[in-house]
């Protein structure tokens, strides 16, 4: 499978749609060569803001614009954008409900080498929380792109979560990509495993590995994880015997609990689940020693599937 | 030169703010009294003689923005909104409400004429930056007033904007610091002490002015004189007196947030009433 850039996706789209939308404006906070914003300042320099290592300023900077009617996109790591400027993304953005959008980049643990202090494992959870709030996670550099696309469109705070490492392409370029809905991308009847980012594909893993069982295994690609309506869990999970959340972010707070959330009041949906067991980050040499080192794997969403299948 | 006559004029406007402020808080209710007091001639200023505003249609798009980045003197806007005709002066009665559209800090979505979420301190300089920001993309002339208090110059954020604001030229952006020199538990000295304010903007490249903040003429001239400078924000520290005008509330931190007593209720309205007249009314 092709590994494709996720934050060049981003990027990418936010110019294209920029070219056409004249009220597009980027905001970065000195991480424009990793976010990738980079490329929208070549593009567009007279809409591109370096705001400096000050992501609180940039923050209700963009709440300023959005209320001048502009659509701005904030740019920095999701531990940064999500932690340093809360208060200003609770208190001036979310709670008059403003068209800003932002955008964690080198979120989860993607950001290998740099260890605690720059890996994101709770900004779902702190996002989320925000009344208002919209939490996007794509799983692939197609899926990036129509995100993006569907932020301009639809109005309101919105948070996207980008993985800063290549990912597998999972998703198809024909399908149109709604906010709040549940794709499922391999069809199954014993056990659902409802995953997001970079869990997708060791999801897709895990199904395949188990249909050699007699497991037959359902993959929802859940990117996105607010608003997640009951009915659409309910509905992906008829018939099947139990659930498996699997994410790249702690247990506490994300898909997983979501998903909880979005069952609780009803009987018979055992849930299992795969992401970091409320641990901060560490450093690693490289990406999947980090993912192996948390639980975050194939082998794991394996076995959670088999405790729920029998 | 500007005529006795509007000096007068937005005096008096003062004094109607301040009477609404009063009345807004009543008997054995709390309300942050003194750092609405203190920019009462500031803000009767910028509404009554400097912003094009239109109360009849708030969002015009040509119109001047008004922010309260220190929120918590959401009073003195209600009062200036209502005296403008933003809305019906019966609504002050509604303030603090369960529901009301004049929430306890400004909010844009429930008030007419409020144009952003603040209070949460430090943060609408950032705003203001944002809109001056915008206006300039859009080739807009209007400009954007933010008065900010001092002990909310402690927020670092503060400073953030401030750089931010000189790094991209915006001299459509108008900042006022109310320097009342007391903070909710006391001297704003006593917390981390400014030292030399003006020293301080002009060092992250701002225009300062400094000015008697009750003083209308002043006030009026430091606006007018901001609009001149080009290429730069302007900042106006205006010295005031917390609670300026209740002689029981002037400099006195525990009026920052707090209730009156029916005695100290009619004799804050008397302080009013006797400046409406001409003189002071000082409790004697």
């Amino acid at each position: 499978m092709e590994n494709k850039s996720l934050r060049n996706a981003y990027a990418q789209a936010l110019i294209e749609l920029a070219a056409e939308n004249k009220d597009i404006v980027v905001l970065e906070a000195d991480l424009g060569k990793s976010t990738m914003s980079c490329l929208f300042q070549d593009a567009f320099p007279e809409r591109y803001f370096e705001m400096g290592i000050a992501e609180q300023n940039m923050a209700s900077t963009a709440a300023g614009l959005a209320i001048a009617g502009k659509i701005p996109f904030i740019n920095s790591f999701a531990v940064f954008a999500t932690g340093r400027a809360y208060d200003q993304i609770r208190q001036g953005i979310c709670i008059a409900k403003l068209n800003v959008k932002i955008c964690g980049s080198s979120a989860g643990l993607s950001d290998y080498g740099d260890g605690s202090t720059h890996q994101s494992v709770e900004d779902v959870a702190i996002m989320r929380a925000i009344p208002n709030m919209t939490v996007l996670v794509p799983c692939d550099a197609v899926e990036t792109k129509k995100m993006v696309n569907a932020m301009v469109m639809n109005k309101g705070p919105m948070y996207l979560r980008i993985n800063r490492n290549d990912l597998p392409i999972l998703t198809r370029e024909d399908e149109e990509f709604k906010i709040g809905k549940l794709y499922t991308i391999r069809e199954g009847k014993d056990v659902v495993v409802f995953a997001n980012g970079i869990m997708v594909s060791k999801a897709l893993e895990a199904a395949i590995l188990l249909e050699k069982e007699g497991i037959s295994v359902k993959v929802v690609n859940a990117s996105t994880v607010k608003p997640l309506e009951k009915e659409a869990v309910m509905q992906a999970c008829k018939g099947c015997k139990g659930i498996v959340a699997a994410e790249e972010h702690s247990i506490i707070g994300g898909l997983g609990s979501a998903i909880l959330e979005a069952l609780r009041g009803e009987r018979d949906f055992p849930v299992e689940m795969v992401g970091i067991q409320d641990k901060f980050g560490t450093s690693a040499c490289n990406y999947d020693d980090l993912l192996e080192y948390y639980g975050l794997t194939t082998a794991n969403i394996v076995n959670s599937i088999r405790k729920l299948a029998f | 030169m500007i005529s006795e006559e509007i000096v007068k004029k937005v005096e008096q406007k003062a004094l109607n703010l301040r009477k609404s402020i009063v009345e807004m808080i009543g008997v054995n209710k709390t309300g942050h009294l003194g750092g609405s007091c203190s920019c009462a001639e500031i803000v009767a200023t910028l509404y009554f003689y400097k912003m094009n505003i239109d109360p009849q249609n708030p969002q015009f798009e040509d119109r001047d923005r008004f922010l309260l980045s220190k929120g918590h003197a959401a009073l003195v806007q209600y009062a200036a909104l209502a005296e403008a005709g933003f809305f019906h002066k019966d609504e002050l009665k509604n303030v603090k409400a369960l529901c009301s559209m004049l929430q306890g800090h400004p909010d844009m979505t429930k008030t007419p004429g409020v144009e952003a979420n603040t209070g949460s301190l430090g943060q609408g300089l950032s705003i203001a930056n944002g809109m001056a920001l915008g206006l300039k993309l859009d080739g807009k002339a209007c400009r954007v007033y933010v008065i900010i208090g001092d002990g909310e110059l402690a927020e670092g954020q503060i400073w953030e904007a401030a750089m931010a604001a000189s790094r991209y030229r915006l001299d459509n952006i108008l900042a006022v610091v109310d320097r009342n020199h007391l903070q909710a538990t006391g001297a704003t000295a006593e917390r981390f002490d400014l030292g030399n304010i003006e020293a301080k903007w002009e060092a992250f490249g701002w225009n300062v002015i400094k000015i008697d903040g009750h003083n209308v003429r002043q006030i009026i001239e430091a606006l007018n004189r901001a609009e001149q400078i080009k290429g730069k924000p302007t900042v106006i520290i205006a010295e005031t007196i917390k609670g300026k005008g209740i002689f029981f509330a002037e400099n006195n931190p525990s009026f920052h947030h707090a209730s009156m007593t029916i005695q100290q209720y009619e004799e804050a309205l008397k302080c009013i009433c006797q400046c409406n007249t001409g003189g002071d009314y000082n409790g004697e």
